[in-house]
């Protein structure tokens, strides 16, 4: 058996396990026809991560394709207006694609280009995990075929148009809530058909091992970076690392490199959807029990009897009733804390950022946008909170405009 | 020995194979199903798989997934089809296997449910989303009272992996036939053959071919290869077809009977 992670690359790196688990969550619950693809992937993905000249061409791609290193930008109106802590944004929003996505999807690309597969599928809630894999798939030159649920295809119908521009086919799940949970199972069907030919693009921290594990080091580039940032512009580490979590994957590139830098305090924001007493939520971490969805172990929202919950969120990103095995194990060792914010706060949170920075943020980071806002006023000046703004909200706009009125409308 | 195990011994025996049905159970109804049991026991089938239904079964094409949405709507849970198949166990000999998702089972209580399971009748369990190395706690618990885990074999399975699978199966090893979900399909992967093979050559265990048969034909292929036939989605689309009408039972019957005859014939 080969070592599988390297210790010496960051902090924290001893989980997962290797077979797989964050304590006691994660682990490989998958039908046997993946089983070894699950391997392969794993040996490949060990070997790349160790390898310089993959690491090199990666860092490449993301230097001069997906425009990185993104700002760490002080949000001082922001930061004044709320009267506390100072306010840092990393702009994930202004990665190639407009959101985190690409640093995963580039990551994943190069290996499936490893493996020699022709073809990449994936899963899409918001739209933007599928547009960072059309984008790949057309640079790189794969067929691509993207799985998003009906309900999110309206209602996220720019990102749809996008993805058919870059030449990826979106096929349409009409089954269950219609959302990213049932576009994820008809994903792993596909590639349980496919497996042979077919590399599947996991958009976020979840999933069987290695996804979570591989997810997390292609996002990690967020706290890496934001990291020497922060050092850089304050000469020291922020006490408030607060970011968005659906399936969790830019909260956990942002927290990951900051693991053993116990005095950082790690929040994660996620959606109450109307409330969580109306159990139209998508608050996993708070709300859920351990269960088994998607391959992996983790807390999850299910009725008595082990059914699956539909999650609800005016964001379709953070729509998912099933949450990342690392998230789950960060609650459990209380090295992160959960709160959740509802649609109608999110989108205060959605209108101070614009209103107050000329940001338009997506709606995913919007909720942690306003929670930061209830955050900040309570801290000292000298404290300081970094925010992952992991996407912009044009996507959102059809969205938006259905809620939100302004005060003056334009003569 | 148990249901299965006698079952297979029997069966070698009389130089024949195993036919093995899967329905869902509460599909259309629990009711339905304690007559469907009865009813395929009548026309042939040796061992039947009673799904219990999931929300998101991953493993599954549209006609059972449709089955499970439907099920569930009508509240087909473990209690419930635990009564179904105790009440079954009254007037039927054949042994009943449980396939269900892990999610289910491990919410339920593992040793809980093999507990009630095997009090109520049921030989075994197959859990699609449960490669061996995942199963030690299910394996533990099932040991104990000689409930059948029952694992499942892929085209992509490497020689180490089936012999894994081998060792960690109880009554048969289930061989799906296919890289894809469950489904009726006009035709038969074409590594079958090898695959049935390289696997007979790896285990002396039943091995039991399953996923994408569609009718007597298909089924009379796998009979020569295989020690079992299993046949899902075509049955219960068969069902699907006559739910609500007064023949159903009749229609299910004559279906499964055409089945039994070309794997019996052998």
């Amino acid at each position: 058996m080969q070592k599988r992670h390297n210790k010496s690359r960051s902090c924290g790196r001893h989980l997962p396990d290797r077979h797989g688990y964050f304590g006691e969550f994660g682990g490989r619950f998958v039908p046997e026809t993946l089983m070894r693809a699950l391997q392969e992937l794993e040996v490949e993905l060990n070997k790349a991560l160790r390898d310089k000249k993959f690491l090199s061409r990666l860092d490449y791609y993301l230097k001069t394709y997906a425009g990185r290193p993104t700002p760490l930008y002080f949000a001082g109106r922001l930061t004044e207006k709320l009267g506390g802590a100072r306010i840092y944004l990393k702009r994930e929003d202004l990665a190639h694609t407009g959101a985190h996505k690409i640093n995963n999807t580039l990551g994943q690309a190069l290996l499936a280009k490893k493996m020699k597969k022709a073809r990449l599928i994936a899963e899409t809630g918001a739209g933007q995990h599928g547009v960072a894999t059309a984008t790949v798939a057309a640079m790189f030159g794969f067929t691509c075929d993207i799985y998003m649920g009906t309900e999110d295809i309206k209602r996220q119908a720019l990102n749809v148009y996008r993805m058919k521009l870059l030449g990826a086919r979106v096929i349409p799940v009409d089954s269950g809530s219609r959302t990213l949970k049932d576009a994820t199972n008809e994903a792993i069907r596909d590639w349980v058909t496919n497996v042979r030919n077919t590399h599947y693009v996991l958009g976020s921290v979840v999933g069987p091992h290695p996804y979570p594990f591989m997810v997390r080091e292609f996002q990690s580039v967020i706290g890496k970076e934001a990291k020497s940032q922060i050092l850089k512009s304050e000469k020291k580490l922020p006490d408030f690392l607060v970011a968005c979590v659906g399936g969790g994957s830019n909260s956990i590139g942002l927290f990951h490199p900051f693991f053993n830098d116990k005095k950082v305090k790690f929040i994660g924001v996620e959606a109450a959807g109307r409330g969580l007493r109306s159990k139209k939520h998508a608050a996993t971490l708070i709300e859920g029990e351990i269960g088994v969805l998607h391959g992996s172990k983790s807390y999850l929202l299910q009725n008595k009897n082990g059914q699956v919950n539909i999650a609800h969120s005016i964001s379709a990103g953070l729509d998912y009733p099933g949450v990342g095995p690392e998230h789950s194990y960060y609650k459990k060792i209380k090295r992160a804390e959960y709160f959740a914010v509802t649609d109608k706060d999110a989108l205060d949170g959605f209108r101070l950022l614009s209103e107050y920075e000329g940001i338009v943020p997506a709606l995913e980071p919007s909720h942690a946008i306003y929670y930061v806002s209830k955050l900040a006023p309570k801290l000292k000046k000298n404290k300081i909170i970094i925010l992952c703004l992991s996407g912009r909200g044009d996507k959102d706009i059809d969205i938006i405009r259905k809620y939100v009125k302004f005060k003056q409308e334009p003569k | 020995m148990n249901r299965i195990d006698k079952l297979f011994k029997k069966l070698k025996k009389e130089r024949k194979k195993a036919f093995i049905v899967y329905i869902t159970a509460g599909y259309p109804t629990l009711r339905a199903t304690e007559r469907l049991i009865s009813e395929l026991e009548k026309s042939g089938v040796d061992l039947i798989e009673l799904g219990i239904p999931f929300s998101d079964p991953l493993a599954d094409g549209p006609t059972i997934q449709k089955a499970s949405e439907a099920a569930i709507s009508k509240g087909a849970d473990i209690k419930s089809i635990l009564r179904i198949v105790r009440s079954a166990r009254k007037h039927v000999k054949l042994p009943l296997v449980f396939m269900t998702y892990y999610n289910l089972v491990s919410h339920y209580g593992l040793e809980k449910f093999v507990r009630e399971s095997k009090a109520a009748g049921a030989d075994g369990i197959i859990i699609p989303d449960l490669p061996p190395e995942e199963a030690k706690k299910l394996i533990d618990a099932s040991r104990k009272s000689a409930f059948a885990t029952i694992f499942l074999a892929a085209p992509t399975s490497t020689n180490a992996r089936l012999k894994n699978i081998s060792v960690k199966s109880r009554g048969f090893i289930y061989y799906v036939s296919l890289t894809g979900v469950t489904g009726a399909r006009d035709r038969l992967a074409q590594d079958i053959v090898g695959n049935v093979r390289r696997l007979k050559k790896i285990t002396k265990k039943p091995v039991c071919v399953g996923f994408g048969v569609s009718g007597p034909e298909q089924a009379r292929r796998i009979a020569h290869l295989a020690d079992g036939v299993i046949v899902g989605s075509a049955v219960i689309k068969t069902i699907e077809k006559n739910i609500g009408k007064k023949d159903l039972y009749k229609k299910v019957a004559n279906f499964v009977s055409s089945l039994a005859k070309a794997i019996h014939v052998n």
